[in-house]
């Protein structure tokens, strides 16, 4: 009987496992691979371009460590906006394992023009990553199925407890947040 | 006793699905709700950058609409400029003109007044209808969260239909690189009598500042 009942059990969580937005990450990871060196090399040292299979390593990363992912672009007001808040969080939790990386949409040609000298000007201290894909069709979805492909967007997420949001945070909303998977 | 123990579970069962569908439910995102393929899409009376009012109804002859949420400087959109006139071109003499609608608050987004909407219009030659947006919010009907977003409308007796919803195509940031024209396929799909085969896909966007 009790066997019955844990199975059951089981099969509840299971269910309501599947239909969490965990889906996508789970075809992510089936393609993780280490970044290939090469790649980083070809591109700025300070900020490495990427294609979405390359990034996606970034988004599947399976360790103690949270993630929080920002997908944001220099030209972005909001995105600007809100990134000092990302910085401070990741600079406040950096003990707790926290690490923030932000990926910028600008496009490939404003890196050296733009990217840098932005980050250079606001002591931008987080990793930042230039994606360099222009079919955003076939990577929007991957990043989320709920990402209807409007920045600012960000992931949090922690081996796989993951959550996507398509809006802008202030310091006091993206704590929470992230309180709420450490 | 066994009718009452699985009588139980199923209880714990259920509530458990209902414990955690309500937890589901907490919506973190801000996505606006809009149209689906298939909803029936409405008409507006929005100012054109020519000071007149533009209605999807004074297009007495078209078989249907390419309505196009853009702006003057997301880069999105500017890289998309040279593709909606190519389009407007491609596609109007055979009863789908491009209507485009700028949904941005210039309040909150100072690039995007209507006088600069004039600018950009006359700058690039615009060879179709800009539509202002800021006050009645046309954009927030049909869902578009971003710019530029597509929303290709066929006229049935019923009204006009919503066809296909996403995408330009699979090139953000050039039209040459392109290997999927995802819109212009559906139109011509629509112009053959057919269904649309990709109704719908994902655009890389600035989201609409109000």
């Amino acid at each position: 009987m009790k066997k019955i009942f844990i199975l059951l059990l089981i099969g509840v969580l299971a269910s309501c496992g599947d239909k969490k937005p965990e889906v996508a990450s789970q075809e992510m990871s089936n393609t993780m691979e280490p970044i290939n060196e090469s790649v980083r090399l070809k591109s700025s040292a300070r900020v490495p371009s990427l294609n979405f299979d390359e990034l996606n390593t970034f988004l599947t990363k399976e360790n103690d460590s949270t993630y929080i992912i920002n997908f944001w672009a220099t030209w972005c007001k909001p995105c600007i906006k809100e990134l000092p808040a990302f910085e401070e969080v990741a600079a406040k939790y950096s003990e707790a394992k926290v690490k923030v990386i932000l990926v910028s949409l600008d496009f490939p040609d404003k890196l050296e023009s733009q990217v840098i000298p932005f980050i250079d000007k606001n002591e931008i201290k987080s990793q930042v990553i230039l994606l360099d894909d222009a079919d955003a069709n076939r990577w929007i979805p991957k990043v989320s199925k709920e990402w209807s492909g409007a920045i600012p967007a960000t992931i949090i997420y922690n081996g796989n407890t993951r959550k996507f949001y398509e809006r802008s945070f202030t310091y006091e909303e993206l704590e929470k947040e992230l309180e709420l998977i450490l | 006793m066994k009718t009452k123990s699985i009588i139980t579970l199923v209880a714990i069962a259920v509530f458990g699905m209902l414990a955690f569908s309500s937890f589901k439910s907490e919506n973190n995102n801000a996505a606006a709700e809009g149209y689906a393929i298939g909803d029936l899409a409405t008409d507006f009376k929005l100012l054109n950058v020519d000071g007149k009012m533009v209605s999807l109804s004074d297009y007495k002859s078209a078989k249907g609409f390419i309505v196009i949420f853009t702006c003057n400087t997301c880069p999105y959109a500017v890289a998309s400029e040279d593709r909606i006139i190519a389009l407007d071109q491609e596609f109007k003499d055979k009863g789908f003109p491009v209507i485009a609608i700028n949904p941005n608050n210039p309040s909150v987004q100072p690039d995007d007044t209507y006088e600069l909407m004039k600018e950009k219009a006359k700058d690039k030659g615009f060879t179709f209808p800009y539509l202002f947006d800021a006050k009645d919010k046309v954009y927030a009907k049909y869902g578009a969260s971003k710019t530029p977003h597509v929303y290709l409308l066929q006229k049935e007796e019923a009204g006009n239909v919503v066809k296909y919803i996403g995408a330009i195509d699979d090139n953000v940031r050039s039209a040459s690189l392109a290997k999927e024209r995802f819109l212009a396929n559906a139109i011509n799909e629509l112009l053959d009598g057919k269904p649309v085969s990709l109704k719908e896909t994902k655009a890389i966007g600035c989201s609409i500042k109000v």
